[in-house]
């Protein structure tokens, strides 16, 4: 025990400044570090970087040389994006109750909303950052490719379309809030998660070309299915429509039955 | 000041808390005591808000603790030293408090330091951390706000005598500065060390509180004589109800300075004649929890 030293312990209140209320933006802030602050939390952020430019070289060294355009090259590289971000808002959430730091975070900041919100709001800013990383990872792809392959520089991602790119990747990322706030267990999330991006559209798709009722209500009732076309381009008045419904079926309502398991919880 | 009032929790038709009602003052350390499974952090986490009371109210210095616009700046917090990310780095854990609660980051050094935390110690994840460094770390959490308000579960845990002894040093100058402490444990020997006043609850029931001059009053009077029977004689007299400790001493709730007369009365001579102190106290808490006790081998009887 080394010896103690002139810091107090007590209580000298006024030494630290006027109690105010902490703003949304510090909880975000401090949100945004904790999914950086492990070694854990550091390398899944960290990997999205990592195999989107694996991607890259991948797209320049494997693909037909039609095939070098800029859509292709963004494609390839978003496709970790689009994977692995619901990843860090899932385990942004699960992992206070998985490892138990709730006990700290919800008694720092006690309206649980504030901090689900805080959360969200980070994995967004996580969002946006590495889709602006895939699309100019995607355009050096493309300059690179191209020079290499000696075929001309294809630009065919309209402003429009990168939008509804992002969109599809912030619809996945909700998938994951969603799934963490409904379920509040990173194992149990992870492995949900995977069941409904890799099982549920192989068996959807199966269900689709057997039954003929369910080709007819899948745009209806299929998110991966409805995200497809936010990624590939959205054409028609219904495919928004499309959009509109399984998010609000798959996402909106277990999302707000996740909310309120988050704030009526216990917390152990 | 911690002011709990009639709290109650039930899971279905089991009740873990039920009506508990007493004030944690400021100046003063309060020890929650009572055996595991008694409610004491079913208790504690219904006074932070994070398990919902199913009847009854908790306070801190008059607002309830989701009111507190920067909890951490107003209540510290320590529920379980392990409940961290073992990931996460002690002076990381540290700062992630310090930026949230909005103060200086030379809040963090200094924690460290009145915890006795090295730099090399803070840059280890806690993962790595032997139980005794997670609760001075918890501890230096709970401080990093100056909050006026101290709530820890079961602090002393797995500190070796050296940090009971510190710790109690640190709630003891804590307490003096105006500070309110309340703290849980299991072991009435820590609740002894550290804390002013206590309350004691088995069951979900609190079956005593007091402050610990009056709980150690409550415990009586232990008197000896090489003559037993004539000092049972003398306390006969006097009209003072004696019990005979297996040791041949007598036990009593007359007050010392009455047995003290009585035997002088009857021309008894003693050897000893003293309050029931310690063993007396932990008489009383094997007596009163004897029924929610696991371990029945524990018990004694004292009657």
């Amino acid at each position: 025990m080394s010896a103690m030293t002139t810091t107090t312990a007590g209580p000298t209140r006024a030494r630290l400044g006027e109690i105010a209320p902490i703003p949304l933006s510090r909880v975000v802030r401090v949100e945004l570090r904790k999914m950086f602050d492990t070694r854990a939390g550091f390398w899944l952020i960290a990997s999205i970087a990592i195999t989107g430019l694996t991607a890259t070289i991948a797209t320049i060294a494997f693909a037909p040389d039609q095939d070098l355009t800029y859509y292709n090259f963004a494609k390839a590289v978003g496709y970790p994006v689009t994977v692995i971000l619901p990843m860090v808002a899932l385990l942004a959430i699960t992992s206070e109750w998985s490892q138990r730091s709730g006990l700290t975070t919800f008694t720092y900041v006690p309206d649980r909303r504030r901090v689900i919100l805080a959360k969200t709001w980070s994995s967004v800013i996580v969002a946006i950052a590495s889709m602006l990383f895939a699309f100019a990872a995607g355009a050096v792809g493309n300059v690179a490719g191209s020079t290499i392959a000696g075929t001309s520089t294809v630009w065919d991602l309209s402003a429009g379309h990168a939008t509804t790119i992002v969109l599809g990747n912030l619809v996945s990322l909700s998938i994951g809030t969603m799934l963490g706030m409904v379920l509040r267990s990173s194992a149990g999330g992870l492995v949900m998660y995977f069941v409904l991006v890799l099982l549920v559209p192989n068996l959807t798709s199966l269900l689709a070309t057997s039954q003929d009722w369910f080709a007819h209500a899948q745009p209806w009732v299929d998110l991966p299915f409805a995200q497809t076309s936010l990624f590939e381009g959205m054409h028609t008045g219904a495919q928004w429509a499309h959009v509109a419904t399984t998010v609000g079926l798959w996402i909106v309502l277990p999302g707000i039955y996740g909310l309120r398991r988050v704030i009526r919880s216990e917390v152990k | 000041m911690i002011t709990i009032e009639a709290l109650s929790k039930a899971y279905g038709g089991n009740t873990v808390v039920q009506d508990i009602s007493f004030t944690a003052r400021s100046g003063r350390v309060t020890g929650f005591l009572g055996p595991n499974g008694a409610g004491k952090s079913t208790s504690m986490r219904m006074m932070v808000g994070l398990t919902a009371p199913t009847r009854g109210t908790a306070t801190i210095n008059g607002r309830r603790f989701a009111d507190l616009p920067n909890p951490g700046r107003e209540v510290g917090v320590m529920l379980d030293a392990s409940a961290q990310h073992a990931g996460r780095t002690g002076g990381e854990i540290l700062t992630i408090a310090q930026r949230v609660m909005g103060v200086p980051s030379s809040r963090v050094a200094e924690l460290l330091d009145l915890v006795s935390l090295t730099g090399d110690e803070a840059d280890r994840r806690v993962g790595n951390y032997s139980l005794g460094m997670r609760q001075r770390l918890g501890i230096a959490a709970a401080l990093v706000g100056d909050p006026g308000v101290l709530i820890l579960d079961e602090p002393a845990n797995g500190l070796d005598p050296a940090g009971i002894r510190w710790m109690r040093d640190l709630l003891r100058d804590y307490a003096d500065h105006g500070g309110t402490v309340l703290l849980s444990s299991h072991l009435l020997g820590e609740i002894e060390i550290i804390a002013d006043d206590i309350v004691m609850i088995g069951q979900g029931r609190i079956v005593c509180q007091g402050s610990k001059a009056e709980l150690l009053q409550a415990a009586g009077t232990v008197v000896r004589s090489p003559d037993v029977a004539a000092l049972r004689e003398a306390m006969g007299t006097a009209g003072i109800q004696v019990t005979v400790l297996p040791d041949g001493s007598l036990r009593t709730d007359t007050d010392i300075a009455d047995v003290g007369r009585a035997a002088y009365d009857g021309g008894v001579l003693l050897t000893e004649l003293r309050t029931a102190d310690s063993g007396g106290l932990e008489d009383m808490f094997l007596e009163l929890t004897a029924d929610t006790q696991r371990d029945t081998h524990t018990e004694r009887s004292v009657a």
